[in-house]
């Protein structure tokens, strides 16, 4: 890839992913619709934005050919995120433990939908 | 660009042996468009921000012990009957994924030099992210306005659940929007023929941005409205 022509790629590539991109998203979604919920959601709907994610970057902002010294850069600051992500998970948990183990406060509270507000005249 | 001197003609090499070699060689590192390298150094620093948001929402969701309310109920939307859940975020998420295809498409046309089809597409990306925008008003204004949820509490359950909703969907619509004005601005001077000079990278780099403000609202789907 010369740095003259720039990023030019035949057009089928495009319409590929976007379809992949197509198909990924309506997965996503029919993961809500159908309310599969536990473990199984969050494997569902993580691999499904981690493809997406991939593709669009790979492929839509032509990362996939760009030259190693630019990967590095665009992708390495990034991963540091991943600590962040993962302090805050632990100090998040050990809060919530700390407030129903000392503050007294149910750790199973339900949540209200909005048919329990304004009643069923809305369905 | 001419100031890029690849090196002698010969093919660079890839993989790690071309990573030391573009660092070390006396040559410029990046053998991309300056333009081009700023705009990926903003988008790396704007990752930041998005996953500091993000990250916020993940701490404030799990310290919080009041529930988190159902998001598939709170975004579902009936059409005379039934409620279908979630359904008007599914139809932005189409629509986000349909505007990045024709930037994508602008892109490539820009490169083959197609300019009044690269202003349309892009046009055409920028009616998309309109659309978008006036969606995410119409959720806005339903979610203040009919259910009342405030940045401070709402009728469902945990309060956070609102500050959260208005920071992370009002900054990235913020992008949206800011997206929206610069493809119109790019678009009008592809269209002119002010880029006949050069390689038509900008209209990359502006779809670099628009490509970003999508894979954003990949992480907002699926952590803010589907988990």
């Amino acid at each position: 890839m010369s740095s003259e022509t720039g990023q030019q790629h035949p057009l089928g590539i495009y319409y590929k992913i976007w379809i992949l991109l197509f198909v990924l998203s309506t997965c996503s979604y029919l993961v809500d619709y159908f309310n599969v919920q536990g473990g199984m959601r969050w494997t569902l709907v993580i691999v499904f934005m981690l493809l997406k994610a991939g593709f669009i970057v790979a492929v839509f902002m032509h990362v996939m050919w760009e030259r190693l010294a630019l990967i590095v850069t665009l992708l390495g600051p990034p991963v540091v995120l991943l600590l962040l992500i993962g302090f805050m998970t632990v100090e998040g948990k050990y809060t919530f433990g700390n407030r129903v183990d000392y503050r007294g406060d149910d750790a199973n509270a339900m949540p209200l939908s909005p048919s329990d507000i304004h009643g069923e005249e809305e369905h | 660009m001419s100031e890029i001197a690849l090196n002698d003609g010969a093919e660079p090499q890839a993989g790690i042996d071309g990573l030391v070699g573009d660092w070390s060689a006396d040559k410029q590192t990046y053998n991309v468009p300056w333009g081009k390298l700023m705009m990926w150094l903003f988008l790396v620093s704007d990752t930041f921000i998005f996953t500091c948001f993000l990250t916020g929402y993940l701490n404030v969701r799990l310290t919080t012990t009041q529930p988190w309310p159902v998001q598939s109920e709170i975004f579902a939307l009936s059409f005379g009957g039934d409620p279908i859940p979630l359904i008007l975020i599914a139809i932005m998420t189409f629509i986000l994924i349909t505007s990045s295809g024709t930037m994508a498409l602008a892109v490539n046309f820009g490169y083959r030099r197609d300019r009044k089809r690269t202003a349309l597409l892009m046009c055409i990306t920028a009616l998309f992210g309109m659309s978008f925008v006036g969606m995410q008003a119409f959720e806005w204004s339903k979610l203040i306005l009919e259910e009342g949820v405030r940045p401070w509490e709402n009728p469902f359950g945990a309060p956070q659940f609102g500050s959260v909703f208005f920071m992370i969907t009002g900054f990235h619509g913020a992008h949206v929007t800011a997206g929206v004005i610069y493809l119109f601005i790019i678009a009008r001077k592809v269209w002119l023929g002010h880029y006949e000079k050069t390689n038509y990278e900008i209209v990359e780099i502006t779809g670099l941005y628009w490509h970003f403000v999508d894979l954003v609202w990949v992480f907002i789907f699926a952590f803010f409205y589907l988990l």
